[in-house]
């Protein structure tokens, strides 16, 4: 609605924007009938207008600058509607979203929108100027979060929230924001990570003097001394940080399965050891310099994955901010009757509650007044509008398509639909089959073959040196530490998760990639996965010139198809006032037939128009055909029982889905399509994308679905596609769950991977790069081991000593890191699909 | 060269502090956001 919003009033007339004038808010050219002559700054519309005067009137001028100076493209967002914000004062709000700090002032986190480049950290920050009694407002730039800190006393936060909507940025309240229990994590490994580096530092500097005195000489008295700083500062890095290792190993072996930590735990740990048995004993080789420098690089290492992957799941989180937070509720007190704004939570069984056109019911509830259309799509999957009339029932999350019913609520929360379903989801997660990654299946070989070399060198040395055969031993074990595994596998995956979230393909889990590199049984959800999930016209065929006539008659009628022609030239022309007088009109079932300055205008399906004596030509025919391909229906219009234009209307399958599917194919994935639609629907665009009628089921409930994402014939893994609540469940219980765009919440919220355009051509990227990422870390897996061998072997003939390890080592590191990191831009025919899909 | 025993604990304290610093700025929240400061950065104070 917000382009509807910002389009210039209704009675201006269509005329072509004049290039002299920018908009001085958005620089966008200024329709000419709204220049005024003599002012320096033009407007393009009535909000920016009030965008400019707030930001103008409070001296913050240079919010303009600054934004011109930054270079990401700037696209300053619309003033929202103030009329929602107004629940933001409601007391179960405050008692939801608001803190009161000791002091009185109080908090609030708001996720805003239209937050793009550092002119909005600016502007934003600035907010204590703006209004009064704000007294501090924070923006944090990931998180498009704002917190505001303000006195109560002074201002509404009602009347923040419309301040911050007049400067363009629209504030919901911050749920599914970054809870506090990942923010304790993230500090927790940012503390590891720190003290790691400032001991691995320091006992560097000691490392250095040792080794001066290697070559140089050193009283003895001071070797000890520097062998004892060490010591203190090695065990001091591997009690502290570096427990994680010992604690992920124990885990581990309790557990049976194989990880990672467990040669690292190994190694570091028999160091440590060794190398304090040896500074007691004043002799043999220490080896703290390495362990500590190894310590830090692998804690960085998975900082570094960590916050690759929190970044895709706070993203998804901050999404779930968008959807509705609030209701309008119906008070009567005595014959009086007022509607208030208050928070969906605030809803109980038993209340009234008005739903507007377009809106989503908040709860459950039974239509008390008035009859509309109700798509459940996002539910059910079935793509067309349900009529509802009084005291049918509806579920909370379906849409409201048309006019304004009031509703009863019969379940709120847990026990909707919805909740119920959710439920479902939890199970799902729980239930999901634990796949060991790859570096830990092979950390578990890993383990045996080196403890075995470590014992045959032993029992071999002893024979000479018994002295001798604990050095090589343990020279051994450190340096046959899986470091640069450790730390190639986190950051191969972090840079590829990075690179995905670029592409709008967020990523809950490194994990993803690892299930995704081999082929499996990929489910597919028809209504909004493989098709775009809303009727919408898709193609005009004929004369053009009669658009504002048919518009004219079809804004009477509240059909689907009706609205999806008028919403598609309103859109397209870029003008609400875009349709002609209509002198009479009559709406039925089948189509409208409308009196017009310019005849008789018929608007409705064949057979409607056919009766009507138009005659469909060969050409019209063609069309049709064509179009009833892409699983979509014709509307035809006729003036004067002459046929003059055809308009194709369908919930449309994605222009890229065929190619998409057909590459998957070509990878060898068996692809499935479910949908909770009819087995026409079904049929139809299964031909459509090339999919085998064996490979459709049709009218699947959620439990089904959950079935089938559950079943496996093979170790192969299953990938459940979906976007709605009822594909949430499967999504939670599939190997892999990919929810894709404009999905519901809780199916973003059980996915493993969210897709942030719609179509398929994200799924086709996805699998591309787990292809790639597995590649590269085969290679760094073969480069590591290849190390690992020569370092074994030279540990096993008693060459290795500490100068020796500490040169090794990051060497090792570095040439892995250096193949994890080259090669993930992705070439070849991955790319073009990239650019294409970007179109 | 017996400095190196007042020397070199001196340093540990040194160090110790700097950690210590550390841990009290990520505990009172300042490293929580990591990307908005740059581009506080960019700007001018003119108040």
């Amino acid at each position: 609605m917000t382009t509807l919003a910002s389009q210039p009033a209704a009675d201006t007339p269509d005329t072509v924007p004049m290039v002299d004038h920018d908009c001085a808010h958005c620089g966008l050219p200024v329709p000419s009938g709204l220049v005024v002559a003599d002012q320096r700054e033009q407007f393009c519309c009535q909000g920016c207008t009030s965008v400019y005067e707030v930001i103008h009137g409070c001296g913050l001028d240079a919010y303009y600058r600054l934004r011109d100076q930054s270079d990401e493209a700037s696209k300053p967002a619309r003033p929202t509607d103030s009329e929602r914000l107004s629940a933001f004062d409601s007391e179960k709000f405050h008692e939801l979203y608001v803190t009161t700090r000791d002091d009185g002032n109080r908090a609030v986190d708001l996720m805003l929108e239209g937050v793009h480049c550092a002119a909005c950290v600016w502007l934003i920050e600035k907010l204590p100027r703006v209004v009064p009694g704000v007294i501090e407002a924070r923006l944090s730039m990931r998180e498009s979060t704002v917190r505001v800190l303000w006195d109560p006393t002074q201002v509404d936060l009602s009347k923040i929230a419309k301040a911050l909507g007049s400067l363009g940025y629209p504030p919901h309240p911050a749920r599914g924001a970054r809870s506090a229990i990942h923010l304790a994590e993230q500090r927790t490994m940012m503390i590891r990570m720190g003290v790691a580096g400032a001991i691995a530092g320091n006992t560097m500097l000691l490392a250095f003097a040792l080794y001066a005195g290697l070559f140089g000489g050193m009283e003895r008295e001071f070797t000890q001394l520097f062998r004892w700083s060490s010591a203190l500062l090695g065990v001091l890095s591997l009690a502290w940080p570096g427990r994680v290792f010992f604690q992920g190993a124990w885990a581990a072996i309790l557990t049976r399965s194989p990880h990672l930590d467990v040669p690292i735990a190994l190694a570091i740990g028999v160091g440590g050891i060794a190398g304090l048995i040896n500074v007691v004993l004043a002799r043999g080789e220490i080896y703290f310099d390495s362990l500590t420098v190894l310590v830090f690089l692998l804690l960085v290492g998975r900082f570094i994955q960590y916050r690759q992957q929190r970044r895709a799941d706070d993203s998804v989180g901050l999404l779930f901010s968008l959807t509705p937070t609030n209701c309008r509720r119906v008070v009567t007190s005595g014959d009086n009757e007022s509607i208030e704004q208050v928070p969906i939570e605030a809803a109980e069984v038993g209340d009234v509650l008005e739903v507007h056109a377009g809106e989503l019911m908040p709860t459950d509830g039974v239509v008390e007044e008035g009859c509309a259309s109700v798509i459940a799509s996002l539910l059910t999957g079935e793509s067309r509008p349900v009529p509802v009339e009084v005291g049918d029932g509806v579920c909370a999350g379906a849409q409201l398509s048309a006019s304004t019913i009031r509703l009863r609520v019969s379940a709120v929360g847990d026990d909707t639909r919805v909740g119920r379903l959710m439920e479902l989801v939890q199970r799902g997660v729980a239930d999901k089959p634990a796949i060991v990654a790859l570096t830990d299946r092979i950390a578990g070989w890993f383990v045996v073959a080196v403890t075995t070399i470590a014992l045959a060198v032993f029992a071999f040395w002893s024979l000479i040196d018994l002295n001798a055969a604990v050095d090589h031993t343990v020279a051994l074990l450190i340096i046959a530490c899986p470091c640069a595994l450790g730390l190639a596998t986190p950051l191969t995956l972090a840079v590829a998760i990075g690179r995905s979230a670029r592409n709008d393909i967020l990523i809950k889990s490194g994990s993803v990639f690892d299930r995704l590199a081999r082929p499996g049984r990929l489910l597919i959800d028809k209504t909004g996965t493989m098709t775009r999930g809303a009727m919408r016209v898709e193609g005009w065929f004929g004369d053009e010139s009669i658009r504002a006539l048919v518009v004219g008659a079809e804004r009477h009628a509240t059909h689907p198809i009706a609205r999806a022609i008028v919403a598609h030239v309103v859109l397209e022309e870029s003008s609400a006032h875009l349709s002609e007088a209509i002198i009479a009109v009559r709406v039925d079932s089948r189509g409208v037939t409308a009196l017009t300055p310019r005849g008789l205008l018929q608007i409705g399906s064949r057979r409607y128009i056919e009766e009507a004596g138009g005659v469909l030509t060969k050409e019209y025919e063609a069309q049709t055909e064509a179009w009833g391909g892409q699983a979509c229906t014709t509307v035809f219009v006729a003036l004067d029982a002459r046929l003059v234009a055809a308009i194709a209307v369908g919930d449309a399958l994605h222009p890229d889905t065929k190619r998409s599917i057909a590459q998957l194919v070509q990878y060898g994935w068996d692809v499935q399509m479910l949908t909770g639609d009819e087995q026409g629907v079904a049929r139809q665009v299964a031909g459509a994308v090339g999919l085998d009628t064996s490979m459709i089921r049709s009218g699947v409930t959620p439990e089904q679905k959950l079935a089938a994402a559950k079943h496996r014939d093979d170790d192969r893994a299953v990938v459940m596609v979906g976007d709605g609540v009822n594909d949430a469940a499967a999504l939670a219980a599939a190997d892999v769950g990919v929810s894709v765009s404009g999905g519901a919440e809780p199916s973003m919220a059980a996915a493993d991977v969210y897709l942030a355009r719609p179509g398929l051509t994200g799924l086709v990227e996805l699998v591309t790069r787990a292809r790639h990422c597995r590649g590269v870390i085969y290679q760094t897996l073969a480069l590591s081991l290849t190390y690992n061998a020569f370092a074994i072997g030279l540990a096993a003939m008693g060459l290795v000593t500490p100068l020796v390890a500490a040169v090794l080592m990051p060497l090792s590191s570095a040439a892995v890191l250096a193949l994890a990191m080259r090669g993930q831009y992705l070439t070849g025919p991955e790319k073009t699909m990239d650019r294409e899909g970007a179109r | 060269m017996s400095v190196l025993y007042i020397v070199l604990p001196l340093a540990f304290v040194l160090a110790a502090a700097g950690v210590g610093a550390f841990l009290w700025a990520v505990r009172k929240g300042q490293y929580d956001d990591l990307d908005t400061p740059p581009y506080r950065a960019m700007f001018d104070d003119e108040d």
